[in-house]
């Protein structure tokens, strides 16, 4: 047993840290530190750079731009991504649609998408959700119908991710209403977003926010090419990128950059005659997340050694559902204690943090403070998506208590 | 023991239960209400004036209408349950405090009858939640205070006609005693504000003060001896804070339960999971301990016993802090998606209770000071 990374890794985290010093901007950067929502020029322009230096899709076959890196890299790798605090590599294009592409599509698909997904010179959004299909998802009624070489889709997705940038979006479609189980008659399908009938309404989030839209199809017509696998395969499609979706689920290291950024705030704060970061009851709190957090950075790597282990395509661990469960809970905490750290001037709301609803008024109170409470109540959404915890908490009790 | 409101008490209910329904019950009235300048609209103040809410915890004597802290229970918990907007906490019953206790009469049937609106400035960009921690000074020339300064967060603050101001006349920034309230109009030249809505939809703002004449008359209570009022009319608000508070679980709890009840998931109610059904047991169970609590804050508001009345305030807001984090962050939790959206109510009623945490001290501040005094909780 051996808690030191080795000598290799060590070298690799201070290359990593060092392109991350030279090369990311510092426009991009301050906005993550400040909790400002990032715009779809800060990921295009950063991923691009991580691209050229073959460091956007690192866990993709060595033949699409993939590194051969072990799960160890990887994970320092995020983890410096995230401490930076950096955009990390866009995850609709990067963990989901292009290992399905690259395992699962034709040839002329791979050619036609992958350097472009890895480039963010498409950028894609998931359509997988629905309004009567949320955690129960293979109860999806979007129609994917026949018609000599297209497809034709009807249909609603919700809660899609920054559809608005989206040049592409992956679409989990019912090509088989008659398949006797629900899981059966799905067919995962690439639509153009400017094919006609097509819509985009967003959906303003509690914070102000509108980071998530309604998509709609209206006979919206596809060429059958766009079928990535088999038809009414694409239930096999969708677990396997839920499952690529996990590495660095409970993102640690964003966290961690919180919590170092919560200390240096603190310092700076005025508490009666001394500093917030004085009281030794402040202090208290920020170990007990601490000690979790450190106790969940070790689980993950536990689970990264097993994977190891497994080698790359194993089965999915449903120890990364125990990741999930304690990192977004973690992740929603820190944003608890930073609120704390602004005292009443939490209260006031600074329009949005929307990058285009920025007005140039003077911050009120500390400028620091304004994006306290908006990212409070956005980071509640890490526990629904991606599989709520409730999902989470099945997944383990059946896989492994074996109920 | 009695735990039942008196019949007048219950027609109070009743009739605040049902201005607010009928001026709250669409919700989408209540995004037309934020819409105004300052956050609420005048005609619904008018409202509660004619209704007589607004002069509800005067006496008689001071043009009101009597009320104590239980019918300002009843009352705020109405507006809990309807998310209102408008200024009441802040001009009727934190700001009304003080002029009571200051015995500042002559300003309280213009709150009563819905022509001023008062807001207190106490808040200075270091202060936190300390009420001693003042600095903005008042000095005296001739028969004048002139003040100097700035105060933050002030609730009301876009629409008032009259700040109360917490000023320093003597001693220093954290000292308690040389602190003086004083009545200012907010016409007098040298103020300005800014204005701007909440995280929770109400509305506060940033005033200073640049070379502002105040007359000497203007003094609330005794010069340099401001805290004592100061500190029982947040305590009032507190427990008016709590209710509110209370106001909001309640209809947040029943919201998600039958949300539960309603929303299909796999073929099913997702609330025939037993997971969500604890949970929501849960939520109830901190409903009931914050109830509970705000029965304790509104019944211990009046206690002579200054460090008494303190501790018991304290501990209300600690359990109002407790219940509402879990019961908005659980509830958000139980609607999925829907839950984190502007378009749903559910997500308000999160955001406001947040907020209820967050004010006249959050639950680490009221824990500290507790515990400071010798953690006595009356038995
Ligand atoms: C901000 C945000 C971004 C998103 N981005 C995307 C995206 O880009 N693309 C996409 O396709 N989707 C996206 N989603 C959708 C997300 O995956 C769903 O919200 C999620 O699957 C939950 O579904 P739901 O919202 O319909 O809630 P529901 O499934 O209705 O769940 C409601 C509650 O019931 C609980 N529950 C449900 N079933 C069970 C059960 N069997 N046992 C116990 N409890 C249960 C849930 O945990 C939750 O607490 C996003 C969601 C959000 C909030
Ligand atoms: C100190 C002590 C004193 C007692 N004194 C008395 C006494 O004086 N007279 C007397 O008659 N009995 C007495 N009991 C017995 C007591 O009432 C039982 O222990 C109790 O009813 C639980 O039954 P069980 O122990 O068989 O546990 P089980 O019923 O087997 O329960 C085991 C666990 O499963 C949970 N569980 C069971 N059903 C459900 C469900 N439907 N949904 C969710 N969870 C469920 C339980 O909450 C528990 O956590 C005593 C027990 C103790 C420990």
């Amino acid at each position: 047993m051996d808690l030191n990374l080795s000598a290799e890794e060590l070298a690799f985290r201070d290359e990593v840290r060092a392109f991350i010093a030279a090369e990311l901007s510092p426009e991009t950067r301050e906005k993550l530190v400040l909790g400002r929502e990032i715009g779809k020029h800060d990921f295009v322009e950063w991923q691009r750079k991580l691209n050229a230096k073959g460091w956007a899709v690192p866990h993709w076959p060595v033949e699409w731009g993939g590194q051969n890196w072990g799960p160890m890299q990887e994970y320092i790798f995020l983890d410096e991504l995230q401490q930076a605090p950096a955009p990390s590599p866009l995850q609709f294009n990067c963990s989901m649609v292009g290992p399905v592409i690259a395992t699962f599509g034709s040839e002329e698909q791979k050619k036609k998408f992958l350097p472009a997904t890895a480039n963010l010179d498409i950028w894609w959004c998931q359509g997988f959700s629905e309004p009567g299909a949320g955690s129960d998802l293979a109860g999806l009624k979007t129609t994917a119908r026949r018609e000599g070489d297209f497809y034709i889709i009807n249909g609603q997705k919700t809660w899609t991710t920054l559809a608005q940038y989206a040049d592409w979006i992956f679409v989990l479609a019912r090509t088989n209403p008659q398949a006797e189980k629900k899981q059966q008659g799905i067919s995962f399908i690439l639509v153009d977003m400017k094919t006609p009938g097509v819509t985009v309404r967003p959906i303003q989030l509690i914070d102000g926010g509108r980071e998530v839209n309604e998509v709609w199809f209206d006979e919206v017509k596809v060429p059958a090419e766009n079928l990535v696998g088999q038809e009414n395969r694409g239930w096999d499609y969708a677990k396997f990128l839920l499952t690529n979706e996990r590495m660095g689920i409970a993102r640690i290291g964003v966290s961690k950059q919180r919590i170092r950024r919560i200390k240096e705030l603190a310092k700076s704060e005025r508490y009666g005659d001394t500093q917030l970061l004085d009281q030794p009851w402040f202090r208290e709190k920020l170990v007990s997340v601490e000690i979790e957090l450190k106790a969940l950075e070790i689980t993950q790597l536990r689970v990264l050694a097993e994977a190891r282990k497994r080698g790359k395509h194993g089965e999915a661990d449903p120890n990364s559902s125990i990741l999930k469960i304690k990192g977004s809970e973690l992740q929603q905490v820190t944003t608890e204690l930073m609120m704390d750290v602004m005292g009443p001037f939490v209260l006031p709301f600074a329009a949005s943090m929307d990058d285009e609803d920025r007005t140039n008024e003077p911050p009120i109170g500390p400028d620091y403070a304004a994006s306290a409470g908006p990212t409070y109540f956005n980071s509640r959404k890490i526990s629904i998506y991606g599989g709520s915890n409730e999902i989470q908490r099945n997944i383990i009790a059946k896989a492994i208590l074996g109920f | 023991m009695d735990f039942d409101f008196s019949d007048d008490q219950k027609l109070l209910k009743e009739s605040v239960g049902k201005l607010m329904a009928s001026r709250y019950g669409d919700f989408e009235k209540r995004k037309g209400y934020q819409t105004h300048t300052n956050g609420f609209d005048p005609a619904v103040w008018a409202e509660y004036a004619e209704a007589g809410i607004l002069s509800l915890p005067f006496s008689e004597e001071q043009g009101g209408f009597g009320g104590g802290p239980v019918e300002t229970m009843i009352v705020m918990e109405e507006m809990g349950t309807a998310l209102a907007v408008e200024p009441y906490l802040a001009c009727v019953v934190l700001a009304g405090a003080v002029l009571k206790y200051g015995k500042a009469d002559d300003k309280i049937p213009e709150i009563a009858t819905g022509e001023a609106i008062v807001a207190l400035a106490n808040i200075e960009r270091s202060s936190r939640y300390d009420l001693n921690d003042v600095s903005l000074p008042a000095k005296l020339d001739g028969t004048a205070y002139v003040l100097e300064g700035e105060k933050s967060v002030v609730l009301g603050g876009g629409a008032a006609d009259y700040f109360i101001v917490a000023t320093r006349t003597s001693g220093n920034r954290r000292d308690v005693d040389g602190i003086t309230l004083l009545l200012v109009d907010a016409k007098s030249p040298g103020i300005s504000r800014r204005g701007y809505p909440t995280q929770d939809g109400q509305h506060a703002a940033e005033v200073s003060f640049g070379s502002v004449r105040v007359p000497v008359a203007n003094v609330i209570g005794e010069v340099g001896k401001g805290l004592p009022i100061l500190a029982r009319a947040v305590d009032e608000a507190i427990a008016g804070l709590c209710a509110e508070a209370v106001g909001a679980m309640d209809a947040l709890v029943k919201m998600t339960v039958e949300y539960l009840k309603t929303r299909k998931q796999f073929g099913v109610a997702i609330g025939s999971f037993q997971a969500l059904q604890h949970r929501s047991v849960d939520m109830l169970v901190m409903l009931e301990q914050a109830r509970s609590m705000a029965i304790y804050a509104a019944l211990s508001v009046d206690d002579a016993d200054e460090v008494a009345r303190g501790n018991a305030i304290s501990a209300a807001k600690v359990q109002i802090g407790r219940s509402a984090k879990f019961i908005g962050q659980q509830s958000v939790q139980l609607h999925g998606g829907i839950g984190v959206t502007m378009e749903y109510k559910a997500g308000h009623y999160f955001k406001r209770l947040t907020m209820i945490e967050q004010m006249f001290g959050d639950s680490d501040y009221h824990m500290r000071k507790l515990a400071a005094s010798g953690a006595a909780i009356a038995a």
